[in-house]
C-alpha cells in the first residue's frame, strides 16, 4: 500500500510540474487531468473512496473538459506567446514561495511531530451526513455562489432579438 | 492462491468475452442493419457470415497506419487508447452471476459514471489533435453533448441507488429480487438509456461523428487500427451501455429456471437488438434540438424522478 502511494505522489507531483512548465495549454491541461487522478488514487488509497470517485468525476470528467474546452480554441499562436512569458524570471516569485513550504514541511519532518495518516473508511454516507448536517451552510453558500454563475451565463447566452435592440 | 486465480480468471473472461462480442455485435449490427433494410448484409465468411469481423480486422491490421503530420502526434496516438481502456475499465465493476465479478465495489456505480467521464476525452482529444476543420467541430459538439448528458446519467440511475440504498452494483441486482427496478423508475430508466445512448454517441444521438455533415467527424483523420479502435470502442460502450441497463432496471441476473449467465446474456442481448433497432429506424437529431431536448425534458424529468423517490423511500422509512 505504501508503495502504492508513493508511486502516485510521484506521478502527481512530476505532472504537476509539468502543467506549470509546459508551453503548450492544451497538454498542460493533460497533465493536469494525469495529476487529477493520481490524487484520486492517493485518497482512495487513504479509505476516502466517496472523494475519489468524485474527484475523478467533477475535476477530472467534468471541470477540466470545460478547461480543455475554452483552451482548444486559442490556436497554435498561444503556444509562441506563452514561450515569451515561461522566462526563467518568472519562476523567481514561486521558487520562493515554494521555497518557504519546503521550509515547513522538512521542519515537520525533522520535529517528528506529526500526526499520522489514519486509514478511516470514509463512506458515502458519513460524507453526506456532515456535509447536510454541520456545514449545510456551507453547502447553501457554495449553491448561492453558483447561482449567480448561472443567471449571469444565462443573460451571457441569451439571444436579442432585432426589436429590442 | 484460488482467491488469486478465481480473479485472474475472471478478468480473463470477461476481458476476453467483452473484445470477443464487441466484435462480433459489429457483425451482429450490420446484418440486423441489412435484414431490416431489406437486403443481406455480410453474409459470406462463415456460417451467416459470423467471421466477417475477423476479415475486416486482419484487412485494418494491414492497412497503412497513417499520422497526418499536422496532428499533434502524442496527443492524436493516445486519444483511441483512452476510450477502449475505459470501456474495458467500467466491465471490472459489472457483476454478470453471483461473485461473477472482478472488483465487487462499494461505489460501482461511481466507478462506472467515473470512467464514463473520463471516456469523453478521447472524443475530444482526439477531435483537437487531429488539427482538421471537420474533426474539430465534431469533438466541439462532443463536448456540448457528453458534458450535458453525464449530469443526466448520473442524476437519472440515482433514483436505483436511492431504491436499493447501495452504490454497490450487486447489491442494486440483489434488490431487484421480487421487483424490477424499472416498474418504480420507469422514467429513471428513459433518462439512463437516452444519456447512455448520447454518451455512446450512438443514433438519434451521434452528431460528433454525422456522416452527412462532418465527414466522420472526431475520427476523420484517423486511419488503420486507430480508427479500429474508435470503432471498437463504441461498440463496446454499446456492450457497457445495455449490461448496465439490465443491472439497474431490469434485475441483472435474476429470472426463473435458466442459470445466472444466461439471464444476464439473454436481457443484454435484447438491449443489444434494441440499440440497432434505433440505429436501423430514427432519424438523427438536430444539434440545438438534442440540447434543448437534454436540458428542458430529460434534465426536468430526471430531477423530478429523484424528488419523488426520495420521498417515497423516506415515506416508507417513516
Amino acid at each position: 500500500m505504501e508503495t502504492l502511494f508513493y508511486i502516485a505522489a510521484a506521478v502527481t507531483v512530476l505532472a504537476t510540474l509539468r502543467v506549470i512548465t509546459h508551453v503548450h495549454a492544451v497538454h498542460a491541461l493533460l497533465y493536469l487531468v494525469v495529476a487529477l487522478i493520481a490524487l484520486a488514487l492517493i485518497f482512495y488509497l487513504l479509505g476516502a473512496q466517496f472523494a475519489a470517485a468524485l474527484e475523478i468525476i467533477i475535476y477530472g470528467g467534468a471541470i477540466m473538459v470545460l478547461f480543455i474546452f475554452v483552451v482548444m480554441l486559442l490556436g497554435p499562436l498561444a503556444v509562441e506567446q506563452e514561450r515569451t512569458w515561461l522566462t526563467p524570471g518568472t519562476w523567481v516569485g514561486p521558487g520562493i514561495l515554494a521555497l518557504v513550504l519546503l521550509g515547513e514541511v522538512g521542519y515537520l519532518i525533522a520535529v517528528g511531530d506529526h500526526l499520522p495518516v489514519t486509514v478511516s473508511e470514509a463512506r458515502q454516507k458519513g460524507v453526506s451526513i456532515a456535509l447536510y448536517g454541520p456545514y449545510i451552510i456551507g453547502v447553501e453558500l457554495a449553491s448561492m455562489l453558483l447561482l449567480p454563475g448561472l443567471i449571469g451565463a444565462y443573460h451571457l447566452g441569451r439571444r436579442v432579438s432585432k426589436e429590442s435592440r | 492462491m484460488t482467491d488469486w486465480s478465481h480473479t485472474a480468471l475472471t478478468i480473463g473472461v470477461i476481458l476476453g468475452g467483452a473484445l470477443t462480442l464487441a466484435g462480433l455485435l459489429i457483425w451482429v449490427e450490420r446484418r440486423l442493419l441489412g435484414i431490416w433494410q431489406e437486403r443481406l448484409g455480410p453474409n459470406r465468411l462463415g456460417p451467416g457470415g459470423c467471421l466477417q469481423s475477423l476479415a475486416d480486422m486482419i484487412k485494418i491490421f494491414t492497412k497503412e497506419d497513417w499520422i497526418p503530420p499536422f496532428a499533434d502526434k502524442p496527443v492524436f496516438v493516445i486519444a483511441p487508447a483512452i476510450v477502449v481502456i475505459t470501456a474495458l475499465m467500467s466491465f471490472a465493476v459489472i457483476p454478470i452471476a453471483p461473485s461473477f465479478v472482478v472488483s465487487d465495489l462499494n461505489l460501482g456505480v461511481m466507478f462506472f459514471l467515473a470512467m464514463s467521464s473520463l471516456a469523453a476525452y478521447s472524443v475530444i482529444i482526439g477531435g483537437w489533435a487531429s488539427n482538421s476543420k471537420f474533426a474539430f467541430l465534431g469533438s466541439l459538439r462532443a463536448i456540448a453533448q457528453l458534458l450535458s448528458y453525464e449530469v443526466f446519467m448520473g442524476l437519472s440511475l440515482m433514483g436505483a441507488v436511492l431504491l436499493a440504498g447501495s452504490f454497490n452494483l450487486s447489491d442494486i441486482v440483489d434488490a431487484q429480487r421480487h421487483q424490477w427496478f424499472v416498474v418504480p423508475q420507469f422514467f429513471g430508466f428513459l433518462g439512463f438509456f437516452m444519456a447512455g445512448l448520447a454518451e455512446a454517441h450512438r443514433t438519434p444521438f451521434d452528431m460528433p461523428e454525422a456522416e452527412a455533415e462532418l465527414v466522420a467527424g472526431y475520427q476523420s483523420e484517423y486511419s488503420g487500427m486507430k480508427f479500429g479502435m474508435f470503432f471498437v470502442g463504441e461498440y463496446l460502450s454499446i456492450l457497457l451501455l445495455s449490461a448496465m441497463t439490465v443491472i439497474l432496471f431490469f434485475g441483472g441476473w435474476h429470472g426463473p429456471w435458466l442459470p445466472p449467465v444466461v439471464w444476464f446474456v439473454l436481457k443484454m442481448s435484447g438491449f443489444i437488438v434494441l440499440i440497432i433497432l434505433i440505429r436501423a429506424t430514427w432519424p438523427r437529431f438536430r444539434f440545438d434540438q438534442l440540447l434543448s431536448f437534454g436540458w428542458k425534458v430529460v434534465m426536468p424529468l430526471a430531477l423530478i424522478n429523484l424528488l419523488v423517490t426520495g420521498g417515497v423511500v423516506l415515506w416508507k422509512a417513516g
